[in-house]
């Protein structure tokens, strides 16, 4: 049997992860058309390279149907439950640097710490008859955050894209999205909280702890835990 | 873990008794509107509760407790005064411990009388304390309504008392309010540079969303105003402070909340109330000498209690949940009630529980 790697099957994040690899030995290439997600690996006998999207590899690796998977820690804390327990963490491959942040419209100068955005919840709530929404995809990070800092009368919408323009539209108040430089939140006239970091993320390479291994599979992972020791 | 069957059998008997009690038995759907539950917990509601939608009728939970199904069909049809029983699945997702179930039967007993509050508290605690009796349990009370009296009393703007009584379930938030409003927390600098500006602040930055101007003007205003104000005095602090500390037997609990009086005068009356209801306990044989006491309990999670709550643990497994608890909720009947209320005070058993303590010890 194979140690199975899951790599996001796209764009920049699928390079850098083929370039981490090739620096410590381990070659990743895709095979057959640009459409097909089949790969290839070499430097690791009876590994094998399996692309998926980036969303689909904390599941995988929580079902065990892969061994290994790159992705960030955003989505494995979002997805997965008590993650510690199903994954284990690897290595930082120190790319894909993303902060998930909570940001307000910069015109709110009354608000800048959760305090504020507290205060300002209740007042909106008694103004407005509903909660002040908060545009996410990352529902429990963004609740667990907000429950632990006592944080009240507000209400998650799901935003799966365009997170940002989600307040022009009036249909959020505010965001909490991922970003690397906060470019794209001034763009759209957002800023963000001063105590309002929920995670730091990076693209990470995680271990399933709820996976088989065989003979063959602990093996592989036995050579590459070498090759990725020997570069550190 | 006990056989369904047994926790079923359990559970009816207990709800037969509650009847013998003098409560009529209720029966409540088991997908709950969203909306209601959202508007009284918030967004934390989500982590505890199942949630399904359908096009028709949008978002349902399936019933995470039956109290507010119970008021809420008390406030459509019920006579007065009513005590109702029932039994039946609540649900609870569990995205942390997989040893809790997440589903699991309870049987409750609630009470709606207008007169009477201590001996409707007493009747409801006496009867859970009858159910769990030669169980290995420690019950623990409280009382919220004394805290919300020290705060409705305190020395300060309806404001800062309105942000206070608001957190009351949240004590990590309240304590940060609580240490703000003292002047025991530096203010942050931004909040120190917005209160060094007057008048209308036009900035730059582009007005967008629903949030308007004006409701960010209104905040500043609020805050120049309540930097004009004095902290909380020192001893008021203090007294509220120890108020939350207390931690004694209910004879010496009252005693220290007595003490605490001298500099909090406004939770006499509570204290009233709970000398009242101890005296109806008593009445009907509650060892109340005995009987613990925290003024803070039940300010975790007992979200809508607003009076005299109460809890039967298991000491030697700290790991359970209670096996009954329960308390007085007033303000909730207010909310569910479309502008009628009623008081009312009731608890919730675990006949799953109460087996698998049985179990343990045979």
């Amino acid at each position: 049997m194979t140690l199975k790697l899951g790599v996001p099957s796209k764009g920049r994040l699928m390079e850098k992860t083929f370039d981490w690899f090739a620096k410590r030995g381990v070659t990743l290439t895709r095979t057959g058309s640009d459409r097909e997600y089949a790969g290839a690996v070499e430097g690791v006998s009876n590994m094998e390279l399996v692309l998926l999207s980036a969303g689909e590899i904390p599941r995988e690796l929580a079902a065990g149907r892969i061994h290994l998977g790159v992705t960030g820690t955003d989505l494995v804390q979002e997805k997965l439950p008590r993650f510690e327990q199903q994954v284990e963490e690897l290595a930082e491959l120190g790319f894909g640097h993303a902060d998930l942040v909570l940001a307000v419209p910069q015109f709110w100068i009354d608000v800048d710490t959760l305090d504020d955005l507290d205060a300002a919840a209740s007042a909106f709530r008694a103004a407005h008859g509903h909660r002040l929404r908060i545009a996410t995809k990352y529902h429990r990070l963004v609740r667990e955050f907000l429950t632990d800092a006592g944080v009240a009368d507000y209400q998650l919408v799901d935003s799966q894209g365009a997170t940002e323009g989600t307040v022009k539209n009036e249909t959020a108040e505010m965001v909490a999205d991922i970003t690397s430089t906060g470019e794209t939140l001034r763009a759209n006239h957002l800023k963000l909280l001063s105590d309002g970091l929920v995670l730091k993320s990076q693209a990470t390479l995680w271990r399933s702890r709820v996976a088989k291994y065989g003979v063959d599979e602990k093996a592989a992972l036995n050579t590459l835990l070498d090759l990725l020791e020997h570069r550190k | 873990m006990a056989l369904r069957s047994d926790i079923q059998a359990r559970a009816a008997q207990l709800r037969v008794r509650f009847e013998a009690a003098g409560a009529q038995v209720v029966d409540t759907p088991l997908l709950q509107r969203a909306g209601t539950l959202l508007d009284l917990y918030g967004e934390d509601i989500r982590a505890r509760a199942y949630v399904t939608t359908d096009a028709l009728r949008g978002e349902q939970m399936l019933r995470p407790d039956f109290t507010v199904p119970v008021v809420e069909a008390h406030m459509r049809h019920g006579a007065e005064p009513a005590r109702y029983t029932y039994s039946g699945e609540v649900f609870r997702r569990q995205e942390m411990d997989p040893d809790r179930p997440n589903e699991y039967l309870q049987v409750g007993y609630e009470v709606f009388e207008r007169d009477d509050a201590a001996a409707a508290d007493a009747e409801v605690f006496s009867l859970f304390a009858l159910q769990v009796r030669g169980l290995p349990l420690r019950a623990a009370t409280g009382d919220i309504g004394i805290l919300m009296a020290a705060v409705e009393g305190l020395n300060t703007t309806d404001k800062r008392k309105t942000a206070l009584m608001r957190h009351i379930w949240r004590p990590r938030r309240f304590r940060s309010l609580l240490d703000r409003f003292a002047g025991r927390t530096p203010v942050p600098e931004s909040r120190r540079k917005l209160l060094s500006t007057e008048g209308d602040l036009t900035g730059s930055a582009v007005e967008l969303g629903k949030r308007r101007a004006a409701e960010v003007q209104a905040r500043v205003e609020a805050l120049r105003e309540d930097a004009k104000e004095p902290p909380i005095a020192e001893n008021e602090l203090l007294a509220l402070e120890a108020l939350m500390a207390v931690r004694e037997t209910v004879p010496y609990a009252l005693e220290q909340m007595r003490d605490i009086a001298v500099d909090l005068p406004q939770i006499n009356a509570a204290l009233d109330r709970l000398d009242a209801r101890t005296a109806a306990m008593k009445a009907r044989g509650v060892d109340v000498e005995n009987l613990d006491f925290e003024a803070s309990y039940g300010r975790t999670s007992m979200e809508y209690y607003d009076g005299f709550v109460f809890g039967f643990y298991a000491e030697a497994r700290p790991d359970l949940p209670p096996v009954a608890s329960g308390g007085r909720y007033d303000a909730l009947t207010r909310r569910l009630g479309d502008g009628e209320e009623i008081p009312a005070v009731g608890g919730v058993l675990r006949p799953d529980l109460m087996l698998q303590l049985e179990e343990a010890r045979a």
